[in-house]
């Protein structure tokens, strides 16, 4: 498994608990539209993400986010900008 | 496409309230009697929701104050103060509270929502990192972001969590603002700013503190929650409202920083708004020499925020925070929240209903605060209609 897969697993992981109706999770799966997460279950997810890989996700990023894989891209990306 | 097509899970979701009774977000009061009382659908109503801390709006005091500007300076300033000229009165509020706060310099917006957005505004710019309490208020979600900063969320009143955040960032950004209130509007809590001051200290980081509904109901002269907590002079910048125990509309911002100043020459909610109106200082100015000589105010107010505390507690309601002048019940869920509101109003007492999103975890509140100007009879008269709908409608919930 390669790091962006395990990524990837971690966030389907702390996206469960939202997924109420047990929809099949895809990086394509609109968080909003599919999942039915709003805006403030977003910044609810937001925080048990970084917590999870301890990195910050400016809240000026987030607003941004359609789907899963935007989510899973912009925790990559934080990852590689962190300075550990 | 139709433009307001955007709001129409929000339209639908408010026609389901209105189907349920009463609008919540829109109460007509057809007659104000008093801080405490109103005529609302042709019943006298027990006030129990308007943040009128003080119970300063009927100071007869600051209405003739007010009247008296209106008379002599006019109803209104008609522009900004960098376009249209500052009042002398203008000048005058801002010595007042620069006095009481025992700042260096302070200046006057014209609602406490600009105050918010002009204080950040001005304070952060895109190159700096603002770190704010995940339960803060819109204005100052808004003022983030207009700031142009990297904005960061840290766990509500979690100075831990704040100092891991400011660990992980250490290097980034040319400045760092924390942002934090002192008494939170929805629940009633207090921040730990002493904690948060020692945070900000470790870091080099600068702090701003927003005591809207903590001015002139905490500390030993009113000034709020970081005086109360013995930390006033750690915190490099304080903002807020003259709309709760001020009684009027507008806001602050002060600091001791020699510059703070520049501020009047680049924060936008400053420079292109109305300023305040000759009214408006006037009874402000009052209603701050009340705060300073007469701390009865402030006993009467804890006086009354404990017996509602003491009295909703002992019916069994789930209370959201220890006893201050914001008591929040938490219901099950929004309809019982709902239904509860509704049967309080018709029972002649005025609650907030406040729901998700504009809740911290998605609670709903039956959202009480608490005045100065309440006679311990209307507490106790308050309690006994919570008590009567609480036992026709279930209302007790698990802790």
């Amino acid at each position: 498994m390669t790091a962006g897969d395990r990524v990837f697993e971690q966030v389907l992981q702390l996206l469960e608990k939202y997924n109420q109706e047990g929809r099949p999770v895809s990086a394509g799966t609109d968080l909003g539209a599919d999942l039915a997460i709003d805006s403030v279950a977003a910044m609810d997810l937001i925080m048990e993400i970084e917590d999870r890989f301890d990195i910050d996700i400016p809240i000026n990023l987030v607003a941004d986010l359609r789907t899963v894989g935007d989510l899973v891209e912009l925790v990559r990306q934080q990852l590689e900008g962190r300075s550990d | 496409m139709d433009i307001l097509a955007k709001h129409s899970a929000l339209a639908a979701r408010h026609e389901e309230l209105l189907r349920l009774g009463v609008d919540p977000f829109a109460v007509r009061l057809d007659e104000v009697l008093s801080p405490t009382l109103a005529v609302v659908r042709g019943r006298e109503t027990i006030l129990l929701g308007t943040n009128n801390y003080l119970g300063l709006t009927f100071d007869p005091a600051c209405i003739e104050a007010a009247a008296e500007a209106a008379r002599t300076l006019g109803t209104g300033t008609t522009g900004s103060r960098i376009a249209n000229g500052t009042y002398g009165l203008h000048r005058e509020l801002e010595e007042a509270f620069a006095r009481f706060l025992d700042r260096r310099s302070c200046i006057v917006f014209t609602t406490g929502y600009q105050a918010n957005l002009g204080m950040l505004v001005g304070l952060a710019g895109p190159r700096d990192v603002i770190l704010l309490d995940s339960d803060s208020h819109a204005s100052i979600y808004d003022g983030c972001r207009l700031s142009g900063a990297t904005v960061v969320r840290f766990r509500h009143n979690d100075p831990e969590d704040l100092d891991r955040r400011l660990t992980r960032l250490a290097g980034k950004g040319e400045c760092k603002l924390i942002v934090v209130e002192g008494l939170y509007s929805m629940l009633g809590d207090v921040a730990p700013i002493d904690a948060f001051v020692e945070v900000k200290k470790r870091h080099g980081a600068w702090l701003f503190v927003d005591e809207a509904h903590s001015f002139g109901v905490f500390g030993e002269h009113g000034r709020g929650v970081a005086e109360a907590q013995g930390v006033d002079r750690e915190v490099d910048f304080v903002a807020g409202t003259f709309s709760k125990s001020l009684g009027a509309v507008g806001g602050f911002g002060a600091s001791d920083h020699p510059a703070f100043d520049h501020l009047r020459f680049c924060s936008r909610p400053y420079m292109f708004t109305a300023s305040p109106s000759p009214a408006t200082m006037a009874s402000t100015r009052v209603a701050l020499q009340r705060i300073a000589e007469d701390p009865g105010l402030r006993r009467r107010l804890w006086d009354n925020a404990r017996r509602l505390h003491e009295g909703l507690s002992a019916l069994g309601l789930a209370l959201c925070a220890p006893a201050s002048p914001v008591v929040a019940v938490r219901l099950a869920d929004e309809r019982s929240a709902v239904a509860a509101w509704n049967r309080l109003l018709d029972n002649g007492l005025y609650v907030n209903l406040a729901l998700p999103p504009g809740t911290p975890g998605g609670l709903c509140l039956l959202r009480c605060s608490v005045s100065a100007a309440h006679s311990p009879d209307q507490i106790d008269e308050a309690c006994a209609r919570f008590a009567r709908v609480a036992d026709e409608l279930d209302l007790r919930v698990p802790a």
